[in-house]
């Protein structure tokens, strides 16, 4: 299974998730993982989501969440997880 | 699987602390582009870079989006044009019109830089490494973005002084034919010693023939992100500061090699090497300088600075080493003077000499590099820079470089500009007393003692 990492950084506000999650289900995009917690006083939430079968339309999805980040005010990322698992994992 | 805390982190390193992959690096071989006829050798250079790097910038930029790390550069190296036009090439506008093939081919795939107009006379000129040295004035000043180098010692084989003596003249002469533009045309070139085969950095890289057809190198950067984890060691012991920079170039060659395995087996085309290379930018925290002065230096240029690198270039190699099996090409950390904010401040107040900076490259990862001096200065004087430089890395069996710029018509205390990456410089006095008599000898240094290991 292949995994990306959305993260959302910014001011907390209502339906972040919601909105997220929205447009992950008109994708067909499953949501393994997820969890939130505020560092250095801003909204930190990761999602774990399953991109098996979306390897042509990656890019699409990063730079339609990164739309959604801008319209709701926060930074939204879409990162394939190997980036993390290979810099914090032996 | 990740926690949001890792996340954090590597997110933090990228959009505040400047981590970034240098470059993606393709080195084509061109040995099999060889002719006799001037017009073949330059279609076969053209058409095989085109045909083998057509997708590199695509690839470089699909992974930089998915990865969310930015790719800054995409680059090509080639064999030493001085080995490919040999056999075609009878005068030095001949060579010229190979850097125009390279240039065009470069610019038709849209990467950044193409390095490789070289020629390696560590012992001595074959007439085509001449003539490709002679001609550097005219390829330097008619190309755009063709790189250049030539590796004039090493420490099997001692200092090719015959070499060093003419680019002495041809540094001059670069300089004088890009002087509308702050003699610009030096940025382009570097004089080694013990050049390695293998770095995808500019304005060295070159792919040399002890490289396969063709292969993905990535050099990976990030002073930035040293920086800011080194505020952790204020105060702290050496050996809390020694782990807070391998621990961290680890991280940051991590990266790189998630990033060259991917382009490679995107491309079809062999992993090379990861260069870990602490590559400042004239950005603000994106500084060597900066990293030495948080080891505890009030600039960058005091006493303390070359034990202070020395410290700093070791913790990145043992760091990157146990990331990446294959870490290759100059691994360490770069002290170009005008790409790096701290070390502009450090040159413009006086802390910074040229002088403790040949010290400096004693255990820095290359050399003198992007200096700017008098315009002024003699062919002999560069050419003496070149031999000291040289000198110490054959003796110390290390990679060492001299880019400087003799920006015509400036002097000391003027700036020099170079623009985007390459910075600005203030140029810097050079001591100009006479050295003519040593490097007008003909001939060549003799291999140092050390090098009779067989």
């Amino acid at each position: 299974m292949k995994k990306a990492i959305i993260s959302v950084v910014g001011q907390d506000t209502v339906g972040i998730i919601a909105r997220v999650c929205t447009y992950l289900a008109s994708r067909q995009i499953n949501v393994r993982d997820i969890s939130q917690t505020i560092i250095d006083g801003y909204f930190n939430m990761m999602m774990i989501v399953d991109v098996s079968d979306i390897d042509d339309e990656f890019n699409d999805i990063v730079q339609d969440l990164d739309a959604i980040g801008t319209e709701i005010g926060v930074k939204i990322r879409c990162q394939r997880e190997e980036i993390f698992t290979k810099m914090h994992r032996l | 699987m990740p926690n949001i805390m890792e996340v954090h982190e590597t997110n933090k390193m990228i959009e505040q602390e400047k981590l970034d992959v240098r470059t993606i690096t393709m080195g084509i071989s061109l040995l099999d582009c060889i002719s006799d006829n001037l017009q073949t050798v330059c279609d076969n250079v053209y058409k095989k870079i085109v045909s083998y790097a057509k997708d590199l910038v695509v690839t470089g930029e699909n992974i930089e989006k998915e990865f969310g790390i930015p790719i800054v550069n995409k680059r090509i190296t080639v064999t030493p044009i001085a080995l490919v036009g040999a056999s075609a090439c009878k005068t030095t506008d001949d060579f010229v019109q190979i850097a125009k093939a390279l240039d065009k081919a470069a610019r038709e795939v849209g990467v950044d830089l193409i390095g490789g107009y070289t020629a390696l006379v560590s012992k001595s000129m074959t007439q085509a490494d001449e003539l490709l040295i002679r001609s550097l004035p005219q390829a330097l000043s008619q190309t755009q973005i063709v790189c250049s180098s030539v590796n004039v010692g090493s420490t099997k084989t001692g200092i090719d002084m015959d070499a060093v003596r003419l680019l002495g003249t041809v540094i001059k002469d670069i300089a004088q034919e890009t002087k509308d533009n702050d003699s610009y045309g030096c940025v382009k070139f570097v004089a080694f010693c013990n050049a390695p085969d293998d770095n995808p950095f500019m304005a060295g890289g070159f792919h040399g023939v002890s490289e396969g057809d063709a292969v993905i190198h990535v050099g990976i950067s990030g002073p930035g992100v040293v920086s800011r984890a080194l505020d952790e060691a204020q105060g702290k012991d050496f050996e809390f500061l020694c782990e807070t920079i391998k621990r961290t170039a680890f991280k940051i060659t991590r990266v790189g090699q998630l990033v060259a395995q991917e382009a490679a087996q995107r491309l079809g085309v062999p992993f090379g090497i990861i260069d870990l290379s602490l590559a400042p930018t004239p950005a603000v925290g994106d500084s060597v300088g900066e990293v030495l002065e948080k080891i505890g230096l009030a600039q960058v240029g005091a006493p303390g600075t070359t034990a202070a690198l020395a410290l700093l270039n070791d913790q990145v190699k043992k760091g990157g080493i146990m990331a990446s099996s294959y870490v290759g090409g100059l691994s360490g950390a770069f002290i170009p003077v005008s790409e790096d904010s701290n070390m502009i401040a450090a040159a413009a107040s006086g802390c910074l000499t040229i002088e403790k900076l040949e010290a400096m490259t004693c255990v820095c990862s290359v050399g003198l590099d992007m200096i700017a001096i008098p315009g002024e200065t003699t062919a002999e004087t560069i050419a003496g820079i070149i031999a000291d430089e040289s000198a110490i890395g054959m003796i110390n069996q290390k990679t060492t470089a001299v880019r400087i710029i003799p920006v015509v018509g400036k002097t000391v205390g003027q700036m020099a500009n170079f623009g985007g990456l390459m910075g600005y410089a203030p140029i810097i006095p050079v001591n100009h007393t006479d050295c003519s008599a040593f490097v007008n000898r003909k001939g060549r240094i003799p291999a140092p003692v050390h090098s009779f290991k067989n």
